[in-house]
């Protein structure tokens, strides 16, 4: 009688597990698949070694004029860019003045901490004291001629402070008319919802550009004679109309996604419209499209740019204008570059803020 | 008593003013009535403003002599030609600039999506990190790193890279071999035309017989047969009657053959580029949508791999995947007007920049380019509409 | 309810841009706000230029400071609004800016039709042509078939097409929204030449890379005055405008500069005299203070003086006067006499 005793478990195959195993699964599981992981590992090789060597390791970062590029071109020459630097940041505002923009950002930034905060439970009055009050105090700080601060017109606004002040204006007055508009287009009266269609459906029609144009050169025609205004708040109407209908159809979006037995047992408590509107439905309604708003933001935000056609400096017409520097020419892939780096870094971070927002909300009623 | 009776009483009807519908009526003839006013301040204010300025208004101006000469047509221009057809020029640029924008996006786009899912890690790596980057870049910072910074710094036609001396790249554009059509041609096209109708009547007739009998047949091979077939024994038949014009150095630039605009080139790399990105996300996320148990239920049933996604994961997903690709297609052909910042002609630059500044007619010729840019939008929505319609009646 | 306050908000973001409207005389209005609003180029070298700090200068930009002199007797009272092509003219009809001066060329559709007034020349110019030195191009009727780099949207574009016309030449427009852009485009070789005008060739071959590699041929195919402009209705401003350039012209002729007009008052020509305020009809009929010309001078310089510091030979353009010297020294510049 003897007792069975089974071998000791043999391991895995070493081809099964592990590194090795990992590289099979992933890169080498079939011929083809070999091929396109070799290919890939070519171009790979082709392109990834010789941009690491350009951008860091060959790279010039000091020095305060080109000679020092000059002798080095197969770097990139960061010192173009950190010469430039404030102006990139500040476009012409006045040097001195620099700490009013540090100030009404870095505000904003200790504004908007607390709002990320789980515990902090003021959130909605905070949030309307950076809708409200914070825009008023940030233009006091930009355009300045109260308070003993010099005033700063703003054609000399520019950089990335105005493609941020651009964007930030846009969703800001957006949000409003972007409610009313979905609103009215979810409406029962025909009138109401075929002029907020029609409103839409108009604006989303046309490029920014083109509204950017109307808005620099006919606008001053349909006000009466003699008024006029800036001309970056004409940018601003033209964005913030064009920006409504996207925040619009976001608005509806939430909407919709609330369930009709919330319509329905507001209805039955007897609130007016308005009230089981504000009360009820939008609180609900527009919390679930944060992540759609901050989407619009993003796409906002990189449209800024356009600014630049009608002869507003924003961070990208910084650049450009750099590149105009007699003493600095033909750096221009080294300023595309640091341009995109700071897009690609706001909207990757806030992409991705989206997308942890949206698994967050996505236990609620969303169907 | 008095009480007793009015509490009986079926109730009294609602004050006019606070019945619902009546409100409604109200509210919504105080609109109506708001935007009249308001549109006819606005008219009135536009009128006084251009009478004051000495502007004429209407349409007249189309018919003067433009006076002004344009890069790239598409169809015959020169400086004598009027105003009008200055817009149409822009407006066929816009749609070339459109339609291979397209073209191209959707190709990348479809690659780069399949690609992101793909079970090699090297791969989906590499695709996401495209997506990820160029999504998050404004296109006008792409339009002009690719004119800038890649093709205006190339060499010029003196020191053009060329390629077997008849495909030349410089500054001044791609310059490609012509084809230039012998007498005889037509026949040759008549054959391709005939090749085409015939590969319609071969898979209509191979669909058939498999629905009716189950057996298949190989429509791929036979139709490519018969595309290149037909035509080229046909070209031979007439004595080859094609030849190539070769661009040449002459004077100052190359002379004939097809020539590539740089501007061109960067315009239609960058929306590529761009609206790839976004199409690739589509992709994905439309393939993601379709449950696995799909392709699970297909290999139980013994479908190979390929016959799978041809036949039960791509017609799933292209429902979800159609919608967002009208809207990505929408916003190519809108974000093509960004060709003004690199000179490419389009509509915009040419007729609502050129045209516009030399007139002065602001208001027509904003309102004539906003219709263009209206009219694309309302027809692919609409087309976007029949077809969700026609795919849920498809759906059981 | 917080929509309210969004309003309200929106209303007061507009009430801080907009100034409000004008009632009656520009001139007034200009007075009463205490400085003069300029629309200027978004850059151009020796005409209207911003440097690192944002202040601007040039010979356009001289122009508005002579008017802020003469209005103020300050000719740092001038706010500058950079226009594109496309917008100057609209800037000045709505009322954006009180003047244009932005290398502006003098047309009689643009003095007859789009409700403007030029107010005088400050540069005579006229259309030519720019190639790179290894081209070997001597004259622009060597130009057939070469491609040009324009900017669009300007007269420049209409008398290149009428050149080669008239010429039974070809060539292939290569436009742009902005100057900047056709001399990158030039320099990086997209294009076998660029035209403008020549004040403006000048001004954009020292942004290239290698300005000497660059000629500006001979030929001027196109007559371009450029000036001041103002919008029509208000003729005290026009004046006010058109006799401070008029003033500084005449000051270069009678020999009066920035460093000696304060001595010059002294002087015994009644010329010089009625044009420091001291005689005649001083500032009256233009309803300034007396010594309007003398603030222009004594702040701005005359003509001479504003021309060599921002165009000529004391500039990085070096141009020469040539048709912008002074009537009696073999150029056109000519002012109608104070008195």
């Amino acid at each position: 009688m003897s007792i069975h005793t089974p071998h000791p478990d043999l391991p895995p195959p070493v081809t099964s597990v592990g590194a090795i195993g990992w590289l099979r699964n992933n890169l080498f599981s079939s011929p083809l698949n070999t091929a396109f992981t070799l290919f890939a590992l070519y171009l790979l090789y082709e392109t990834v070694p010789p941009l690491i060597d350009w951008a860091f390791i060959s790279a010039n970062w000091s020095g305060d004029t080109r000679e020092v590029c000059d002798a080095n071109p197969s770097g990139a020459c960061w010192a173009f860019v950190r010469v430039r630097f404030d102006q990139f940041m500040y476009g012409f505002y006045p040097e001195s003045e620099y700490w009013r923009i540090n100030l009404a950002i870095g505000l904003l930034v200790a504004l908007m901490v607390p709002l990320f905060i789980q515990k902090f439970t003021r959130k909605g009055l905070l949030a309307a004291f950076i809708l409200i009050a914070y825009p008023i105090i940030a233009l006091q700080l930009f355009a300045g001629g109260n308070f003993g601060l010099e005033s700063v017109e703003t054609s000399k606004w520019g950089g990335l402070t105005l493609t941020l002040i651009l964007s930030a204006v846009g969703i800001v007055a957006s949000l409003p008319l972007g409610i009313v508009l979905a609103l009215g287009r979810r409406s029962n009266m025909p009138i109401v919802k075929s002029v907020s269609v029609v409103f839409i459906e108009f604006w989303r029609g046309v490029p920014l550009i083109t509204v950017l144009f109307m808005a620099s050169v006919m606008l001053p025609l349909f006000l009466p004679e003699g008024t006029h205004f800036d001309k970056l708040l004409r940018a601003m109407i033209g964005i913030a109309l064009f920006q409504s209908a996207y925040m619009a159809e976001v608005v509806r979006g939430g909407l919709q996604a609330i369930p009709k037995g919330q319509y329905e047992a507001a209805e039955a408590l007897g609130l007016s419209y308005w009230k089981s509107m504000g009360l009820i439905i939008l609180p609900q309604a527009l919390k679930m499209v944060i992540p759609g708003i901050v989407n619009t933001f993003i796409a906002l935000f990189k449209d800024t740019t356009l600014v630049l056609i009608i002869g507003l400096f924003d961070l990208l017409a910084m650049i450009q204008t750099a590149f105009n520097d007699t003493n600095w020419l033909g750096f221009s892939i080294e300023g595309y570059v640091f341009a995109a780096l700071i897009f690609w870094v706001f909207c990757f971070s806030m992409s991705r803020y989206s997308q942890a927002l949206e698994r967050k909300l996505h236990t609620g009623h969303a169907r | 008593m008095a009480v007793d009776q009015n509490t009986d009483a079926v109730p009294a009807k609602a004050a006019l003013w606070r019945r619902p519908a009546f409100r409604a009526t109200v509210f919504q003839i105080l609109l109506v009535l708001g935007l009249v006013a308001f549109g006819y301040y606005l008219f009135q204010n536009t009128l006084h403003n251009l009478q004051l300025r000495g502007i004429s208004t209407g349409f007249g101006f189309l018919s003067y002599e433009a006076g002004f000469g344009i890069l790239q047509s598409l169809i015959e221009f020169d400086e004598t030609h009027t105003y009008g057809r200055t817009f149409l020029v822009g407006l066929l640029n816009t749609l070339l600039i459109a339609g291979l924008g397209i073209f191209f996006a959707t190709i990348i786009g479809f690659v780069m999506g399949v690609a992101r899912l793909s079970k090699n890690w090297l791969i989906a790596k590499i695709a996401t990190v495209y997506i990820e980057t160029f999504r998050n870049i404004p296109l006008l910072l792409q339009i002009m790193f690719w004119y800038f910074a890649i093709l205006q710094p190339l060499p010029g036609p003196r020191q053009s890279l060329s390629f077997n001396d008849s495909v030349f790249l410089n500054n001044r554009g791609f310059y490609l071999p012509g084809p230039v059509f012998g007498e005889g041609f037509n026949i040759v096209f008549a054959a391709i035309v005939i090749a085409i109708v015939a590969v319609i009547f071969l898979a209509r007739w191979a669909r058939k017989r498999q629905e009716d009998t189950g057996q298949q047949f190989h429509t791929v091979y036979a139709s490519l047969a018969i595309l290149f077939g037909l035509p080229l024994i046909v070209f031979f038949i007439m004595g080859s009657p094609l030849s190539w014009e070769y661009p040449a150095l002459k004077g100052f630039n190359f002379k004939g053959g097809i020539v590539v605009i740089p501007e061109l080139i960067a315009l239609l790399v960058a929306l590529s580029i761009y609206t790839g990105a976004f199409i690739a996300e589509a992709v994905r996320s439309g393939i993601l949508a379709v449950s696995h148990g799909q392709t699970e239920a297909a290999y139980a049933l013994g479908i190979r791999p390929g016959v799978t996604l041809r036949m039960v994961i791509i017609p799933q997903a292209l429902r979800v995947i159609i919608p967002q690709l009208t809207s990505q297609y929408l916003n190519l052909t809108k974000n093509s007007s960004l060709a003004t910042a690199v000179g490419y002609p389009d509509l915009v630059a040419v007729f609502a920049g050129t045209t516009l500044n030399q007139t002065g007619q602001a208001v027509e010729v904003i309102a004539m380019t906003m219709g263009v840019y209206l009219t694309i939008s309302l027809t692919i929505s609409m087309f976007m509409n029949w077809y969700n319609k026609r795919k849920q009646l498809v759906e059981r | 309810m917080n929509k309210f306050h969004v309003i309200a908000t929106s209303v007061a973001l507009a009430a801080a841009f907009t100034t409000s409207a004008y009632a009656g005389a520009r001139f007034d209005a200009i007075k009463a706000k205490g400085f003069v609003q300029c629309g200027v180029s978004t850059g151009l070298p020796g005409f209207s230029m911003a440097d690192d700090k944002g202040s601007w200068s040039g010979l356009d930009v001289d122009v508005c400071r002579a008017a802020a002199a003469a209005m103020f007797g300050d000719a740092s009272k001038v706010k500058y609004s950079p226009l594109t092509a496309k917008e100057r003219f609209t800037a000045l009809q709505s009322g954006e800016i009180d003047i244009l001066s932005r290398n502006t060329t003098w047309t009689l559709t643009r003095d007859s039709s789009l409700g403007l007034n030029f107010a005088g020349v400050n540069y005579y110019d006229g259309q030519g042509f720019m190639v790179t030195k290894k081209l070997g191009v001597k004259s622009a009727l060597e130009l057939d078939g070469a491609s040009f780099c324009i900017q669009a949207g300007t007269t420049t574009e209409l008398n290149l097409a009428d050149y080669f016309r008239a010429n039974k030449m070809s060539y292939t427009p290569i436009t742009y929204d902005s100057s900047d852009e056709t001399a990158k485009a030039f320099d990086a070789g997209r294009c076998d030449a660029l035209t403008s005008d020549q004040s403006q060739l000048y001004a954009l071959r020292i942004k290239l890379g290698n300005p000497d590699g660059a000629v500006v041929l001979p030929e001027i195919i196109s007559k371009e005055p450029l000036g001041p402009v103002v919008a029509q209705g208000d003729d005290e401003w026009f004046n006010l405008v058109k006799w401070s350039l008029y003033a500084m012209l005449n000051a270069e002729e009678l020999g009066i500069t920035s460093a000696n007009v304060d001595e010059m008052k002294s002087s015994k020509d009644p010329n010089v005299l009625r044009l420091l305020g001291a005689e005649g009809i001083k500032g009256k009929g233009l309803g300034v203070a007396d010594e309007w010309a003398y603030s222009i001078v004594k702040q701005v310089g005359n003509y001479g003086e504003a021309f060599e510091r921002n165009v000529g030979m004391g500039s990085p353009l070096k141009i020469a006067r040539g048709q912008n010297a002074l009537w009696n020294k073999g150029g056109i510049q000519y002012a109608p006499p104070i008195r």
